[in-house]
């Protein structure tokens, strides 16, 4: 057993990140958690980052790659919007990101899926992984959490869902992932954008559902010294 | 109008007493002495080109494309025709600013069809650039933008708009000044699904005939 952490090394974030396309916009979903070697350096980590007014993008990988890709993208975006006169759609973010990421390809190592809503193509997913191909996907799953994901998406994914359905199958595949992946956990976040807007959400721990074997959350095994049940270490 | 800035019109990089640059208004006067090319935006569609110095045309022409594969190639979608506009006047501007670089001959009627519908722009020797309904460069513009103005281009598709614009060019021909003239069309519209294509020959033939009695009927008055 690994006891000697390095609490130096370089920030990798685990995982769990999601992209669905619903009837009117998209809907992205990640875990909170940052990880260095085995040590959670951020348990709280927001990895659904804004590009423009109407793109967000998912990061996993190298927290610290996955941020300047990020801010690269930021920048060019905010240029491209002002010679344009009108927003960004959300193919030309995924496609800038794509170029940085293959073109660097030697030197970064994140996976990232851009989701957005324009005028004219309406709630878009694109899925940029390691290599920096650029695939649009009526879904996206990544990261390390994502290997969990696939035979639940085959069998539970449908088009056409409506909002609530989209962000309630998301926060659900999030927390399978969650339940199974050592580098996934803390907590559920979605942001939903369509033609209104963007609406950011935050499900913590304890509202999430169990799943097989997993416990009822306990505040202290001490509190069973103090319960009035005749069997205490029956749990 | 025509005024000599003797002096002052050595070089593009002076300005005369009054303000002008000398230089850039004699470009586009080589732009004046070409045959008149129209380009009109109708309900569906443009319908137009290049008049003036034709190995200047070419270079503009050139530029263009490389500017809309550029762009293609950084953001993944087809060049919008506002920003291919704007990045053609700014390239014409530039040939403006220096000393050893003259300016372009040559005005030019960008017409295209992107995901915001057909537009219509035109840019003109000096790097201006503005959006149209209907634009004219050339012998006759200036007849011709009277012709153009009795039109009602929001109420015409281009089938209409092709017609129209062969009339117009054949009343503004002048048999006894200028020389005999060919008429060339092409179009970006609905009809031509989106791409920008010549005129269809027999389009083109029932435009010029259509043309041909209008002109009967005038002369018959």
């Amino acid at each position: 057993m690994d006891l000697e952490m390095n609490l130096n090394a370089s920030h990798s974030m685990g995982t769990t990140i999601i992209g669905v396309t619903y009837n009117g916009g998209v809907v992205l979903g990640a875990d909170s958690r940052t990880s260095t070697g085995m040590y959670v350096a951020n348990r709280a980590s927001d990895k659904i980052t804004q590009l423009t007014d109407n793109v967000y993008v998912c990061r996993s990988g190298s927290a610290a790659d996955s941020q300047i890709v990020s801010d690269y993208i930021r920048y060019f975006l905010h240029q491209h919007t002002i010679q344009l006169g009108q927003s960004a759609t959300s193919k030309v973010a995924a496609n800038l990101i794509r170029l940085l990421s293959y073109n660097n390809k030697n030197m970064l190592e994140t996976g990232l899926i851009v989701g957005g809503w324009d005028k004219y193509e309406g709630g878009k997913i694109y899925a940029i992984p390691l290599g920096g191909t650029l695939i649009e996907q009526p879904f996206a799953i990544g990261g390390s959490g994502s290997s969990y994901l696939y035979g639940f998406f085959d069998q539970a994914w449908k088009e056409g869902m409506t909002k609530d359905e989209a962000e309630q199958f998301v926060v659900k595949a999030v927390s399978l992932a969650i339940a199974r992946d050592g580098a996934s956990g803390g907590v559920v976040r979605t942001v939903i954008i369509n033609s209104e807007g963007v609406t950011r959400n935050f499900y913590p721990s304890d509202k999430l559902q169990l799943w097989h074997e997993e416990l009822e959350p306990q505040n202290s095994l001490l509190d069973l010294l103090n319960s009035s049940s005749p069997e205490p270490m029956n749990i | 109008m025509s005024s000599i800035g003797t002096g002052y019109d050595l070089s593009v990089t002076t300005f005369s007493p009054d303000g002008r640059v000398f230089q850039i208004e004699y470009a586009s006067k080589a732009v004046d002495n070409s045959g008149t090319v129209i380009g009109i935006k109708c309900k569906d569609g443009i319908v137009m080109a290049v008049a003036g110095l034709a190995a200047d045309g070419r270079q503009i022409v050139a530029r263009a494309k490389s500017e809309a594969t550029s762009y293609q190639s950084v953001y993944g979608e087809p060049i919008p025709v506002k920003e291919l506009a704007e990045r053609l006047a700014s390239y014409v501007h530039l040939c403006t600013l220096y000393w050893w670089l003259r300016p372009f001959g040559c005005g030019v009627i960008l017409g295209g069809y992107d995901r915001d519908g057909p537009q219509l722009y035109m840019v003109e020797p000096s790097g201006i650039s503005y959006r149209y309904f209907g634009a004219a460069v050339g012998k006759g513009k200036q007849a011709a933008k009277t012709e153009i103005e009795k039109l009602k281009l929001s109420e015409m598709t281009c089938r209409e708009g092709v017609i129209e614009v062969a009339k117009i060019i054949y009343k503004l021909h002048d048999e006894a000044k200028d020389k005999a003239f060919e008429l060339e069309m092409s179009w970006v519209c609905d009809e031509s699904k989106q791409q920008h294509q010549k005129v269809p020959d027999d389009l083109l033939e029932e435009a010029k005939a259509a043309a041909r009695i209008a002109l009967e009927e005038m002369d018959a008055d």
